[in-house]
């Protein structure tokens, strides 16, 4: 059992070391969200009125709504750019180096994804903390209640990237991901609009919207930063996670696994 | 003690036949170089024996673990060196060996005297904390060589581990892998198309169309002719 934790800590010490070395990655995970929200939630501040619905229990300002929506946007990042680092490094060898070590592959592949998420958590709260410098502030309570919430959600979200690099096969197709995965799931959850406003605009939209487990993940946020629990969201990102996880194993299960198509 | 055994390995990417029953023993503490031209099966072989993916047909046995039936025992005394490298530039070799290590269930002081003693034998000791960045080619494979024994493995393989390197370095590295199986009984797969990399006293495996075209001592293989011309002859395609 030591072996398998000495791994895990290998893994996120190298995780951490490469993250902190990519400074302009670093910088560009909190420029995205803050222009969000200091350029977009101005401007639509006037256009749109939000109504008392839970977890809010006053009127709230379209900032504040916005900042869940944008936690889970860091994590959605995060998640598919760890799936660019897992094609990068399996073109590089270092996932083949990570694969011939003699643990479990799904115990490897379960170490990056929680190696990945702690750096996601850690990019969410330099984030909280230069959006309380711009004023947008929630209670103590409510960043510490945030933790237990964003650790399901980012390994959803990891899981995704996860098994998508294990479909992808160049690296050229990380924009592919960009127009087919990240945009889709960003602007059709409830990270921008609640979803009761989406259904005035189309059922459709609406229906699309409450299914997308992204969606479940910002909810999930944004009742966590009140200090509540929506546990049908956690219900959601849990069950999305663990099919997702289950079709990255398979992916790189190497006897049946879409691996192979990478190396020959 | 079985080195290393391959019974009846084939592989197939859909209809194209890579690997068709190939079968070859080497014996413990032998150096046997894998010869092919490019598109031989090489590559698939590799990614076979180091588990990238598994076959639906034959066995690989290291040390005498087989691979399918247990490959956490297997891959744990197989060492690998793989065609493109695989260390993190921007970090230190200290990092670089004890991040292996620890994926090698090694760490504390015991993983520490290892990665010590792998610097010893390349001749690098108090370059822990350089960066890999600032190393040169040569000594960047010599490192990926160095760390691919931490784990005292009994079988080491590489895959074509002179690429793009200068004829010093290649001449000084494939002295160095020579050296190791003959002082340290080490079992060693070197895959190369380079026949110059080859001594009179190595076996040689020549892989051609997928198929294990010959399998003997090098000097006998290639009888009067060099290497060159004989592999040119067997296989039709210049080495």
């Amino acid at each position: 059992m030591t072996a398998w934790l000495a791994a895990l800590a290998a893994i996120t010490q190298r995780e951490a070391l490469r993250f902190i070395g990519q400074r302009a990655r670093f910088v560009a995970a909190l420029v995205r969200p803050m222009l969000w929200l200091v350029v977009f939630a101005a401007g639509f501040r006037a256009a749109l009125g939000l109504s008392i619905t839970p977890p809010y229990a006053t009127y709230t300002t379209y900032e504040v709504y916005i900042v869940p929506g944008l936690c889970g946007m860091i994590l959605l990042f995060n998640g598919m750019q760890s799936s660019l680092s897992m094609v990068f490094d399996r073109e590089m060898g270092s996932m083949r180096l990570l694969l011939t070590c003699p643990l479990p592959r799904w115990w490897l592949l379960v170490c990056r994804l929680l190696a990945s998420t702690a750096i996601s958590i850690l990019q969410v709260y330099v984030f909280l903390a230069l959006a309380a410098i711009f004023g947008i502030r929630f209670g103590w309570g409510g960043y510490a209640a945030l933790l237990p919430a964003l650790v399901p959600a980012g390994l959803m979200l990891g899981a995704l990237g996860l098994a998508l690099s294990s479909v992808i096969r160049q690296l050229e197709n990380f924009a592919g991901v960009m127009n087919f995965v990240i945009f889709p799931m960003f602007f059709l959850s409830t990270a921008l609009y609640p979803l009761w406003k989406m259904a005035e605009s189309s059922a459709l939209l609406h229906d699309i919207c409450a299914v997308n487990p992204f969606s479940q993940a910002v909810e999930l946020i944004r009742f966590a930063l009140y200090q509540q629990l929506n546990t049908a969201a956690l219900a959601w990102v849990l069950l999305s996670g663990l099919v997702w996880l289950g079709l990255a194993v398979w992916g790189y299960d190497p006897a049946r696994g879409l691996i192979r198509k990478a190396a020959k | 003690m079985t080195g290393l055994r391959l019974e009846n390995l084939s592989y197939a990417y859909g209809a194209r036949q890579a690997l068709d029953a190939v079968s070859f023993r080497v014996e413990p503490g032998t150096f046997c170089a894998l010869l092919g031209p490019n598109g031989a099966g090489k590559s698939t072989l590799f990614a076979l024996l180091t588990r990238l993916f598994t076959a639906p047909q034959g066995r690989i046995e290291i040390d005498g673990h087989d691979m399918a039936r247990a490959p956490r025992k297997a891959l744990r005394r197989m060492g690998v060196v793989f065609q493109q490298p695989t260390l993190d530039l921007d970090l230190t070799v200290q990092r670089n060996l004890s991040y292996f290590a620890a994926l090698h269930g090694l760490h504390g002081a015991r993983a520490q005297a290892r990665i010590e003693a792998a610097l010893e034998r390349l001749e690098m000791p108090g370059r822990l904390g350089e960066r890999v960045r600032d190393l040169n080619g040569g000594h960047r494979r010599r490192l990926e060589i160095a760390r691919s024994l931490i784990h005292h493995p009994k079988v080491l393989l590489l895959d074509e581990p002179t690429v793009g390197l200068d004829a010093a370095t290649r001449r000084a590295i494939t002295a160095h892998v020579h050296d190791l199986s003959r002082r340290k009984g080490l079992t060693v797969l070197w895959a190369t198309h380079l026949t110059d990399e080859i001594e009179d006293a190595d076996q040689l495996l020549i892989l051609h169309r997928g198929k294990l075209a010959q399998d003997g001592k090098a000097r006998q293989l290639r009888g009067g002719l060099g290497l060159a011309d004989h592999f040119l002859r067997l296989t039709g395609e210049p080495a």
